[in-house]
């Protein structure tokens, strides 16, 4: 806690909110020129060639020269970099050199596809992660404890190549319940395609304002698997860092007293010390969120998941620089979105970091 | 324990809600019966413009929505006429004359004539993608192809530079690059001079079985039928592309009948699959061969009697059985099976006496030979059998593994020892490979003729450069055939390199699914025979 002397004057609280919009604001244009920087230069020095993977080993060297103009690579790389930037502020994030359509067309196509995976599966990580780590830490030891840990650490430790695997074998291929990879089976993806308006790419939510059930119901069972897959390694960290936040909490002095006051055991748990729990948690959730947002690439590529993770490793194995560019600076923005929810949070659940 | 409730909720509810999800899809398991749905890794897509698409992916679809004037047959691989009804050749062997089909359409409705045949073939000379070279070959360039092709009423007609062989001509026809586009379609959707090219990339503009629905690179894409076409309508209305790039995922879809065709299948899938009696596997081949190659750099490996040691040192039969487990059959010329002029026989085999005594007349005491192997599973198996069975014929291999790209830069510096690698034919006439393994001009380092994989071996091929080059001017099919087989063996005997394999395809179908074909090593498939 800073002091401050008493005698200054303090600054007005409209001067204050300015100093702390400019701060955010410089802070936002930074953290975006090192998002845009690193990758792009990264890009330039690496030994791949992208002339050379569109046009393969049987092209002119007049055909190679007129694709590295067509490219601008011919010009000085401050000046390559300086065009990014300025398109990149207009929304331009260039054309894929592998699929020549626009970055910026290909990313609103993969994206919601990952952001509807990933929302559901933090949603189940988060549903079952946080009270199972509670639970757990209330009875350190106790075999409920050491299930919890037992499944968290299996959650951390299994390729997850493995467990996609295994997950379509026994709930798709044996039993059945769910539906197989991709989004939706043939049938109805041609009716999404055709039939139905789509205003956010996210199946679930497109069918559901068009009304229409029956696909909503397939894309469900296709989601499902993949979900509960991620749901599960991020329910693993989430649990575990829960029980440890928890015994921390329970063995505050507050907690004692409320103990000794009578408090029925539901409420010192479920009110008093989940309450101080939730801000590092926020932490802990927004960071598995953002973690799924571009680290599901594994999953994505078993069940054949249109996604924001496969796209960038995709184009980055073809040295397809504008599309791997465009996916890192959209990821880099949602990480910084997610830190700002997560900030606005803090402030709702703790009147101290107000 | 008053907590136990609230999980037991939730436990509850968690099951509640998965099984919401869960219950309607045993109902949707089949395909619609309409529709033919094909699982396989595309993204190598790089374009769906025939004038620059060269990847096998992209030339399946292209096969199934554009016809060129010289078509190939699926069910026999054999030439046949496509958009062409007839054509011959000039006296001077320069000159070719196309009588166009009469009453073909375009999907759009435009008749197919020798103005866009015409067209399209200067299209794709001018924008000058990755497959021209097919076209450049007979002498056309952006500036003089406007005069080289020419139509007048049905008959289209094309000047080449050299009375080449009649047959090398037809072949390259035959390949995507020259496909017959819709030329007025084309032509109002030019940006910038690309002639179409942005456009074509989401739309098709063909005379093919099928028209481009929907395309999402990396995701898949659909083709509905058009009605009408030249060769009998389609069976099947839709083709619904998905791409899978995970094997053992095609094979649960396959299985579960989520898919009708799977692509991408490994030997492990195979093998796992091969007690289903809903499933069945398609076997044929592709274009690609497998070969060891020694740089001549080595002066080892001028020596006659050593590279014969080495041929009888393979064990060819037991490695496409055992390693690549019928994903490679024993192929021992450099023609592909398919190709014409390819020979088929087997005159190797291992026969580890017969490389000793071979070795020791060589007069090279203890040889070491430096194989290059990129760090793939299956070529190291392949390396690993070879050092074995060299080893048991006395010669010490050495593999350096590495990753396939600096391999490849090293390969095309000449500065392997020798090295196992894989060639895949550009366009479908024999002397895509002949002009490769059995040419090369200039021996020279300054040369850098990196194209000719004989000059990649400091090998010169002496007299089979020129043969090879005649047999592209011989008129006679006949004769053009003796001539490729006669340089086949002769190369498989004298030359530096030991052509070991083709590959073999392996194509998952549902036990229903009839009549689909994959082109073998000279076309692309062909969706609009299948019936399921």
């Amino acid at each position: 806690m800073a002091d401050t002397d008493l005698n200054d004057a303090a600054p007005s609280r409209a001067g204050r909110l300015a100093k702390q919009v400019g701060g955010t604001v410089f802070t936002l244009l930074i953290t975006f020129i090192g998002l845009l920087a690193v990758p792009f230069f990264i890009s330039r020095v690496v030994p791949t060639d992208p002339v050379m993977s569109i046009l393969g080993a049987r092209a002119t060297q007049a055909q190679i020269d007129a694709t590295r103009t067509a490219l601008g690579l011919d010009r000085p790389m401050w000046e390559q970099f300086g065009i990014y930037v300025w398109n990149a502020l207009q929304g331009d994030l260039g054309t894929s050199i592998r699929t020549k359509a626009p970055v910026i067309d290909e990313i609103a196509r993969y994206f919601p596809a990952t952001l509807e995976l990933s929302t559901i599966a933090t949603i189940i990580g988060m549903l079952v992660g946080v009270p199972a780590g509670i639970l757990a830490a209330t009875k350190p030891g106790s075999l409920f404890d050491q299930v919890v840990r037992l499944v968290g650490l299996m959650g951390y430790s299994m390729p997850v190549f493995w467990l996609g695997l295994m997950g379509l074998l026994i709930f798709y291929g044996q039993l059945g319940w769910v539906g197989g990879p991709g989004r939706l089976d043939a049938a109805y993806d041609m009716m999404m395609q055709f039939e139905v308006e789509a205003y956010t790419g996210m199946i679930l939510i497109d069918t559901a304002l068009n009304g229409r059930w029956d696909i909503f119901q397939n894309a469900l069972s296709h989601i499902i698997l993949p979900a509960a897959l991620l749901g599960y390694l991020s329910m693993a960290y989430i649990s575990r860092m829960t029980r440890s936040f928890m015994m921390n909490e329970l063995g505050q002095e507050y907690i004692t007293t409320a103990r000794v006051k009578g408090m029925p055991e539901v409420r010192v748990i479920w009110v008093h010390a989940l309450k101080n729990v939730m801000v590092p948690l926020i932490t802990v959730v927004a960071l598995s969120y953002s973690f799924l947002l571009e680290g599901a690439v594994l999953t994505e590529t078993i069940f054949a998941w249109p996604g924001l993770g496969r796209y960038i490793t995709d184009a980055l194995l073809v040295a397809d620089m504008p599309a791997v560019l465009g996916g890192t600076i959209v990821v880099g923005a949602v990480y910084i979105g997610i830190n700002m929810f997560s900030d606005l949070l803090y402030r709702l659940v703790d009147p101290r970091a107000k | 324990m008053t907590y136990l409730p609230f999980a037991r909720h939730a436990g509850a509810a968690g099951l509640a809600a998965l099984l919401m999800g869960a219950a309607p899809v045993a109902l949707f398991a089949e395909t619609p019966a309409d529709t033919l749905v094909i699982a396989e890794a595309i993204d190598d897509i790089v374009s769906l413009d025939p004038g620059e698409a060269y990847e096998f992916s992209g030339l399946d679809l292209i096969n199934n929505t554009y016809d060129g004037l010289v078509e190939i047959n699926p069910t026999t691989l054999e030439m046949e006429p496509g958009l062409a009804e007839s054509w011959s050749v000039g006296e001077d062997g320069m000159t070719y004359t196309f009588k166009m089909k009469a009453g073909i359409t375009f999907s759009s409705g435009n008749p197919v004539t020798a103005d866009a045949a015409a067209w399209s073939l200067q299209r794709a000379v001018k924008i000058n993608k990755t497959p021209a070279f097919i076209l450049n070959q007979f002498g056309w360039s952006a500036e003089n192809v406007d005069s080289m092709i020419t139509a007048s009423g049905d008959t289209l007609t094309l000047k080449v530079d050299k009375p080449y062989a009649p047959t090398f001509l037809y072949n390259c026809l035959t390949a995507g690059v020259a496909s017959i586009l819709d030329a007025e379609v084309v032509k109002t959707h030019d940006v910038d001079g690309d002639m179409g090219g942005v456009w074509l990339n989401s739309n098709s503009a063909g005379s093919g079985a099928y028209t481009l629905k929907s395309f999402k690179p990396n995701e898949g894409y659909i083709l509905e039928m058009r009605p009408g076409y030249w060769r009998g309508d389609a069976k099947l209305a839709k083709i619904f592309m998905m791409h899978v790039p995970e094997a053992a995922t095609e094979r649960l879809q396959l299985e579960k009948g989520d898919i009708d065709i799977a692509r991408t299948l490994t030997p492990v899938e195979l093998e796992g699959m091969a007690a289903n009696a809903d499933v069945k596997i398609q076997k044929d081949v592709g274009g690609q061969v497998y070969y060891l190659s020694f740089n001549q750099k080595n002066e080892n490996y001028k020596n006659a009697k050593f590279l014969d040691a080495m041929r009888w040192a393979v064990d060819y039969q037991g490695m496409a059985d055992t390693i690549m487990k019928g994903t490679v059959i024993p192929h021992q010329s450099f023609l592909p099976k398919g190709y014409l002029g390819a020979l088929d026989d087997l005159p190797y085999s291992l026969d580890i006496e017969k490389a000793k005594a071979l070795l020791a007349e060589s007069g090279i005491a203890a040889p070491t030979v430096k194989l290059s192997v990129r760090n793939s599973a299956d070529r190291m198996d392949v390396a690993q059998s070879i050092q074995n069975t060299f080893g048991q014929a006395g010669i010490t291999v050495e593999l350096d593994v590495g990753e396939g790209a600096d391999q490849l830069k090293a390969y095309r510096a000449r500065l392997h020892d020798a090295t196992l690698q894989t060639w895949g034919p550009d366009y479908p006439d024999p002397n895509t490979n002949s002009s490769t393994f059995a040419e090369n001009p200039d021996n020279s380092d300054e040369a850098n003729n990196t194209g000719y994989l004989a000059w990649r071996n400091a090998y010169d091929p002496g007299a089979m450069t020129a043969e090879s080059q005649a047999a592209v001017l011989e008129r006679d099919p006949a004769k053009r055939v003796a001539m490729y087989a006669a340089l086949q063996m002769k190369h498989r005997e004298t030359s530096p390199f030991i052509v070991m394999f083709q590959q073999a395809r392996n194509t998952g179908v549902r036990a229903t699914v009839q009549n689909f074909y994959t082109g073998g090593a000279v076309d692309a498939a062909a969706y609009w025979l299948v019936t399921k």
